[in-house]
């Protein structure tokens, strides 16, 4: 391991070894935190017995297709919004300051529209992914090289040739991005929907056992949730790496 | 590509159609009528209820604002001034970025109980992150030449920092500010809805218990407003800095 990642290594179990002991002396109190060593255990408990499977298969179903509706309508409006430079001049405050507004305030709209359940947090973590992924889209398409664009026209392809051959892969690192962001924003709309209501859920249950002081459980599912999060981001961080290395960009 | 004054009425007059298309289409317990809201929004504007509520907010912003900004300057010049640190530092910043801070708020409930340092805390945690990495990358992408001169001028780090890496590298710090801003607000925004018992969030959140969709898109189109306002200002400063720096 190099000098940085045995630092870094050294570190993390610095911090984490810090935090249990503060746990265990008592200073941190055990309605604040439980120690990490029993989040974990407890994770493993609620693994192994299987009680919260189906909140877990639920809320990963969920936030797959929140995913696959951003990126795909992202990706479509993104590519509208490129070709039409007025239309994208006019709506660039909209998408600069989206973020700013918690979009799930909107979730009782949605839970009128259709109701408790799946499709209600799928479209709210849809609507969190969508505007990441417009972004990144119009990045991608703006960083195509003139030079490539213009072998795909010495070569006569024909429009969706040279979308399939020449813009998407050369757009590629962008998208990645994109991707990554909006699964990230789509696992926020989807807890942030079950916090507030839902009938089952990882974000259900966390906010069901905080409402009851079950820290272990509480922390257990969080543990999960973070563990989550932090794999997907970073193997789409990984590929993102490689291909922005591969196509000689930034 | 720079937005002009008409494009700006073609978004308003295009967003209030698609509103109100959306309206006809889903009807007036899903989506209140463009009319409706504004005029209920304006109403809002004349209460003082609704004033104190923005008092709250602005306050927990402010405060959540300053202590992003300036706490994520400050590591963000030590970690990209000292390049081991900053490679140390630098994926474990990134995955604190990436993480949804939301799934955060019991922990932030449960140390700081309800009320304003939860949500300034909550603000702060969604905003100190990409101003400390976008001011580490700014500094790292300083010219050697400028950092090489500090050396010889013999200037210590924080002068050095102070002097020479800030005024270079303010562009992109405003960058990450702008970014940071932002999302200190919608920290702060998430803070009062799970949190508190005042503020734009905590009126939010009443009007979605009771479900008054009027209220929830009035609030919202202010807070859109605002956002945007916010956005717009940051971005003017970021734009005179980057030309300042280029002279």
């Amino acid at each position: 391991m190099s000098k940085v990642g045995a630092t870094r290594a050294a570190l993390i179990f610095g911090l984490f070894a810090a935090l249990e002991f503060l746990c265990r002396a008592g200073i941190i109190n055990r309605v604040t935190m439980i120690p990490p060593t029993e989040m974990a255990t407890s994770l493993w408990d609620i693994l192994k017995s299987g009680r919260f499977n189906d909140d877990i298969s639920f809320t990963l179903y969920n936030i797959a297709a929140a995913t696959l509706l951003a990126a795909a309508a992202g990706f479509f409006i993104g590519a509208a919004l490129h070709a039409l430079p007025r239309l994208r001049r006019t709506t660039e405050p909209l998408l600069s300051a989206y973020y700013a507004v918690p979009t799930f305030v909107f979730y009782p709209l949605l839970i009128v529209a259709f109701g408790v359940g799946r499709a209600a947090l799928i479209v709210m973590g849809a609507m969190f992914g969508v505007v990441a992924m417009v972004v990144n889209t119009m990045l991608g398409l703006d960083h195509v090289p003139p030079v490539v664009e213009r072998t795909g026209s010495i070569l006569k392809l024909d429009a969706l040739r040279q979308l399939i051959f020449i813009r998407l892969p050369a757009a590629a690192p962008h998208l990645i991005t994109g991707v990554k962001l909006a699964v990230a924003y789509s696992v926020i709309g989807i807890v942030a929907g079950e916090f507030i209501l839902a009938t089952s859920g990882v974000g259900k249950r966390v906010a069901f056992a905080y409402d009851n002081f079950d820290n272990k459980t509480m922390y257990g599912m969080l543990l999960l949730l973070l563990i989550g999060v932090m794999v997907v981001n970073g193997a789409l961080s990984v590929w993102e790496k490689r291909l922005h290395r591969r196509f000689g960009q930034r | 590509m720079k937005a002009s004054r008409s494009d700006y009425l073609v978004l308003i007059i295009g967003l209030l159609v698609a509103w109100q298309l959306l309206h006809w289409a889903v009807g007036a317990n899903v989506v209140s009528s463009p009319a409706v809201t504004l005029k209920r929004a304006f109403e809002l504007l004349h209460t003082k209820s609704f004033w104190n509520h923005v008092a709250s907010t602005g306050m927990a912003f402010g405060l959540a604002s300053v202590i992003s900004i300036f706490a994520g300057i400050v590591i963000g010049l030590w970690l990209g001034l000292r390049r081991f640190a900053g490679d140390v530092a630098d994926p474990i910043l990134n995955t604190l970025y990436s993480i949804p801070k939301i799934t955060l708020y019991p922990l932030i409930l449960l140390i700081f109980g309800l009320g304003v340092s939860a949500k300034v805390a909550f603000g702060v945690i969604h905003g100190i992150f990409p101003v400390a990495i976008f001011t580490m990358n700014a500094v790292r992408n300083v010219a050697p030449i400028y950092y090489r001169t500090a050396r010889i001028l013999r200037l210590s780090l924080l002068t050095t920092a102070s002097t020479i890496m800030a005024p270079a590298a303010l562009p992109e710090i405003l960058t990450g500010a702008r970014i940071g801003i932002a999302l200190t607000l919608l920290g702060t925004l998430i803070g009062e809805l799970f949190a508190s018992t005042s503020g734009i969030g905590f009126v939010l959140i009443r009007a979605m218990d009771v479900h008054a969709v009027v209220d929830i898109l009035a609030l919202t189109t202010l807070l859109f407003v605002f956002a945007a306002s916010i956005n717009a200002l940051v971005h003017f400063f970021e734009r005179w800095a980057r030309h300042n720096a280029q002279q």
